[in-house]
């Protein structure tokens, strides 16, 4: 029996997941929170999702094409769909339409694309697009809908919520307001201090989701479920995400000790804003972070430590966005000089000393 | 008033800067180029003339003066074009680069005549012989440079590939999907 | 001094959670051992027509041959004799006549022609005379080791490098622990499994001759713990020896790799550029303690070894004892592999070895297996961008950053490769299995080593063809110096000449 084949190296039996298949798991882990937003916010909140996510493929395909690659295989491993979707989770979720499309090209053309597609980007798309957006249009990305249920008789029905994303909102008041952290920000401002400030809001409501914010940011509980779910699956390393966590808690809590009625609680920042989504879902964007462990535990500890000062001190009450997308440009640093330690030789790179017996 | 004070200085400044430039470029010239010599220091130095060029020293030139690329030396390969490029600070294409087919000088042993003429012409000595003897080439020291070829009266000495062996044998670089290069 | 050193490890093996990790890196991969490792080794393989032996079957000097074609020679004869310090001597693996000694395709990727004696068996397998020894222990260590050598034992785990040069090193670094490796770590290959199962006294045996031959007291015996069967039955051989320890090991790979090995067991690392033996620490294979067993006890030298055939594409796979220098077409034969089916002949596990060009091709000492792998057991090499999911940052056992590796190996910035510690690769497979967007990470690293390799033999050439080239010049300008001072003299010898006759004629 004789046959020709060309040599190829070993491994030659490999594990089975593809790009595609984590895609699809970070999807999968990211659904019950976003089923749970689009549930809360109705009809506008669907179809701002839907407009961002086919933008997002659209503007894939585009540039694809662009670049004269064949679009299909690079649409299918999932990635301009995951970008969308993570994108429309930061948003209003009754903002207009044109917002999405925006926002998704933004994402994929100057997020992804230019730097050469999928792999290659320097900052997270998503966040890149939400920072932009927050700058270029603050009104539409800072009007906050109330939680206004599907198929609930005061909310936007079908033919109305058409109307919503596509014409924008007139009676502005009567149905929106200010984020949590939106509001305290406000009421600081006019001297108020927590204890006042903190009499109607609760902690409870924040914890599960039921309450003014973005479209799937809103819900830490299920938020944080399948973020633990995604790392049993081995999709995601636990160390982002603790030391992103660790460091914002640490820092409040030393904070909220030391004056409890000018810095909010460690509960009310981990249940406020994008704080779950972001440490589960944005920062542990492979692209963007680092690729050793301990390289990891910075960069969550960095962006923990942004999150925070943004908050605390900074003019924007929601901090998450500037926080990765800074540490993101950090992220070349990180991994140039935390290296892991190759076997038999030290730190510096220097083969080990024999040891004396 | 303000305006005017600014263009006043920013004149001044200018007027300054641009002297220093010029004091500069007087005392500090650069006689001849040490490039050159950098660059023919790299070269494999044995004139043959395959980049077109009449030896080495005006490849360099050539070089430093920008009128040639930096993968201009066919035996060099892709080493030496990294090489030049990285001291000329020049942006290299290596998919221009074709990795120098080795080829080495052999003799066909049937029709030597044992002329001499070719290890005459040799510039590394790597044709042995002795007046009408038949000649050898020492594979290790040809460089392949085909002017023994041009010289022989009886077309005995041919270039060959060298010959790929288990010593020799080396990994192909994977390459990339074609897909991706083609438009649907 | 080692019992202490057992006991320790397995201190810091419980401190381990708190202290460094003992394992760094691996996979787990798909184990496809089960077909091959529940059967006994076969040992009725038909004897082949021909057998194709390679000179070099080892690390170091290829053997020299010291029969000519025509000669008859008997099983277990000396075929070619070991030349320099490192090398190893082959021998007739069955009884016959010498057709050739000549170039034919080795078992390489490449299938590029090596140097091979040719036998025709004559069917009788009738051994030489040999020369077994009743007591061992009254050897001197010397002696083991130079009848481990004249028996070209090497390292049958795979890298193949010549046991007796190993078992001198040990006399002279003074070896705290021997290891016996015994992990067989690679998916598929079962072949040291059964033979720790079947053959366990003789493995012991083996062992405290390679003890005896280094002058060491304490061996421990390391066996991952998905092979239980093979524990219990190495267990109750070295009951008799306090000395020779048994322990289960975690099953992951490369647990195999000597390094990973030895840190695991002993909690020390091997410096790079260092030999194991300088920290006190030798490792050697199960296969080698029975080959070792072998040559001392019956003065039998290595002329078969156990090979496991299996894959998707094999009807009956098994492991089986063949003759050295057994074509694997003919192995392939007895296996009944379905040539329909096989997209990929693999010559070692799936994780480390190479494809093979084709079936005709001799078993070595190194063949631990043969693999025909179908399609579907295939990786997928449909290539996709990076995603720098660092997965290959985290199974990597050498601590390397193969991603950041590749990436600068494919824009041709070997030198920025290097720095990141190319060197330090092992080819271990872990990056490739685990990628998931089938980047081949191995080969390029396996190109970019040879590429490596190749440009500094160019610039060593280069340098050189320099020195020829100013040694010509400087020659020729000789010559032209010569010449000229020849022509000046010949010259002023003309003018004096004219001078001297212009004398003459003014005189007359």
């Amino acid at each position: 029996m004789m046959m020709h084949m060309k040599p190829s190296s070993g491994a030659h039996v490999g594990a089975k997941n593809t790009v595609s298949h984590i895609m699809w798991q970070v999807m999968l882990a990211i659904s019950p929170a976003t089923a749970f937003g689009l549930l809360c916010f109705g009809w506008p909140a669907f179809n701002l999702f839907m407009i961002t996510v086919s933008s997002a493929v659209f503007f894939e395909a585009f540039c694809l094409r662009l670049a004269g690659r064949i679009a299909k295989p690079a649409i299918m491993d999932g990635s301009a769909v995951l970008t969308g979707w993570l994108l429309a989770m930061t948003l209003p979720p009754w903002a207009p339409w044109w917002i999405g499309v925006a926002g998704s090209g933004l994402a994929i053309i100057l997020g992804k694309q230019v730097y050469g597609g999928l792999g290659q980007n320097l900052f997270n798309p998503a966040m890149l697009a939400r920072v932009a957006l927050l700058i270029s249009f603050p009104i539409e990305m800072t009007t906050w809908a109330n939680v206004s249920p599907l198929f609930f008789s005061q909310s936007p029905g079908f033919a109305e919520s058409w109307h919503i994303t596509f014409s924008g909102l007139e009676n502005l008041d009567a149905s929106t307001g200010a984020t949590t952290l939106g509001f305290i920000k406000t009421e600081f401002s006019q001297n108020h201090v927590l204890s006042e400030i903190l009499k109607d809001i609760s902690g409870l409501l924040n914890f599960i989701g039921w309450t003014r914010g973005s479209l799937g940011e809103t819900s830490t509980l299920l938020l944080v479920l399948g973020g633990i779910w995604l790392i049993r699956q081995g999709v995601i390393q636990w160390h982002i995400p603790v030391s992103l966590l660790l460091a914002v808690t640490a820092l409040s809590s030393v904070f909220h000790i030391i004056d409890d009625e000018h810095y909010i609680s460690p509960f009310l920042h981990l249940n406020s804003g994008a704080m779950m989504l972001v440490a589960f879902f944005i920062a542990t964007d492979y692209v963007t972070s680092p690729n050793t462990p301990a390289g990891q535990l910075v960069f969550g500890a960095g962006c923990g430590l942004l999150i925070f000062v943004i908050r605390t001190w900074g003019a924007y009450p929601e901090g998450a966005g500037f926080a990765i997308l800074l540490m993101n440009a950090a992220t070349p640093l990180i991994d140039y000089y935390i290296r892991p330690r190759i076997y038999g030789r030290d730190r510096q790179g220097k083969p080990l000393e024999i040891p004396k017996s | 008033m303000y305006v005017l004070s600014a263009i006043v200085s920013l004149t001044l400044l200018a007027l300054f800067l641009g002297f220093l430039l010029g004091i500069a470029a007087k005392y500090l010239k650069v006689e001849s180029s040490p490039i050159v010599d950098e660059l023919e220091s790299l070269m494999p130095g044995s004139q043959c003339g395959q980049c077109g060029f009449p030896g080495c020293r005006p490849a360099a030139e050539a070089l430093a003066e920008g009128k040639a690329p930096a993968t201009i030396c066919p035996p060099g390969g892709s080493a030496l074009a990294e090489q030049i490029a990285a001291l000329l600070g020049l942006d290299l294409d290596l998919s221009e680069v074709k990795e120098p087919e080795l080829l080495v000088a052999r003799v066909s042993e049937a029709t030597c005549t044992g002329c001499t003429r070719c290890f005459k012409v040799c510039p590394t000595d790597a044709i042995v012989g002795a007046p009408k003897q038949i000649h050898a080439v020492v594979a290790d020291a040809c460089i392949g440079c085909k002017k023994c070829v041009d010289v022989c009266p009886t077309e005995c000495l041919q270039m060959h590939p060298i010959e790929v062996t288990l010593r020799n044998w080396r990994w192909a670089k994977p390459v990339l999907p074609v897909a991706s290069n083609a438009v649907c | 001094m080692g019992q202490t050193c057992v006991t320790r490890s397995e201190q810091r093996r419980m401190l381990s959670f708190f202290s460094k990790q003992l394992i760094r890196g691996g996979v787990h991969a798909e184990q496809h051992k089960a077909a091959t490792a529940t059967q006994p080794i076969v040992n009725n393989f038909p004897l082949p027509e021909k057998l194709y032996i390679p000179l070099q079957q080892h690390v170091g000097k290829p053997a020299e041959p010291l029969i000519r074609v025509g000669d008859k020679v008997l099983k277990g004869q000396l075929l070619a004799y070991s030349q320099g310090m490192i090398s190893a001597p082959v021998h007739a693996p069955s009884s016959g006549i010498i057709l050739d000694v000549n170039d034919y395709p080795a078992p390489h990727p490449s299938a590029l022609p090596i140097r091979m004696i040719v036998l025709e068996t004559d069917g009788d397998d009738k051994w030489i005379k040999t020369y077994p020894v009743a007591d061992p222990f009254q050897l001197t260590p010397e002696d083991i080791s130079l009848r481990v050598g004249a028996a070209g034992i090497v390292g049958l785990g795979g890298a193949t490098f010549p046991t007796a040069v190993k078992l001198n090193m040990g006399r002279e670094n003074r070896i705290d622990i021997l290891i016996i490796n015994g992990a067989e770590c690679e998916p598929y290959l079962s072949c040291d499994d059964r033979l720790m199962q079947e053959r366990p006294e003789q493995i012991i045996d083996g062992v405290r001759l390679m003890l005896h031959g280094m002058e060491t007291e304490n061996a421990v015996i390391a066996i991952e713990d998905n092979k239980p069967q093979a524990y219990q039955s190495m267990k109750a051989a070295a009951l008799p020896f306090p000395h020779i320890k048994v322990i289960q090991i975690p099953t992951r790979y490369p647990m195999g790799w000597d390094r990973q090995l030895i840190r695991y067991v002993t909690g020390k690392e091997v410096p790079v550029g260092c030999r194991s033996s300088e920290i006190g620490v030798t490792i050697h294979n199960v296969g080698t303690a029975h080959a070792v067993h072998k040559a001392i006890r019956h003065g039998q030298p290595l002329v078969s070894r156990v090979v496991t055939v299996s894959g998707g594409a094999v009807t009956r796979p098994m492991n089986v004892e063949v003759p050295l220098g057994t074509l694997i077409s003919e192995l392939f034969n007895f296996c009944k592999v379905n040539a329909g089916q096989v997209a990929r002949i693999v010559m070692g596990g799936p994780m480390m070895g190479d494809s093979l060009p084709h079936t005709g091709l001799p078993t070595v000492k190194a063949t631990s297996g043969i693999l025909a792998l179908t399609q579907s057991e295939l990786k997928n090499t449909n290539e996709q961008p990076c995603i720098r999911c660092a997965s290959c940052v985290s199974v990597c056992p050498a601590g390397l950053r193969p991603l950041d590796m590749a990436n600068n190996i494919r824009i041709n910035q070997l030198d920025i490769a290097v720095d990141l510690g190319l060197k330090d690769c092992i080819s271990c497979g872990c990056c490739s299995y685990i990628c998931p967007s089938n980047i081949p990470l191995v080969q390029y690293f396996k190109y970019a080593s040879g590429e490596v390799a190749a440009r500094q033999q160019a610039q060593h050439k280069s340098e050189q063809t320099k020195r020829l080239i100013d040694a010509r010049n400087a020659r020729m300008e000789r010559i032209a110096q010569q010449q000229r001072e020849d022509e000046l003299a010949r010259i002023a010898a003309k003018a004096e000449r004219e001078l001297l006759k212009a004398e003459q004629e003014a005189l007359v």
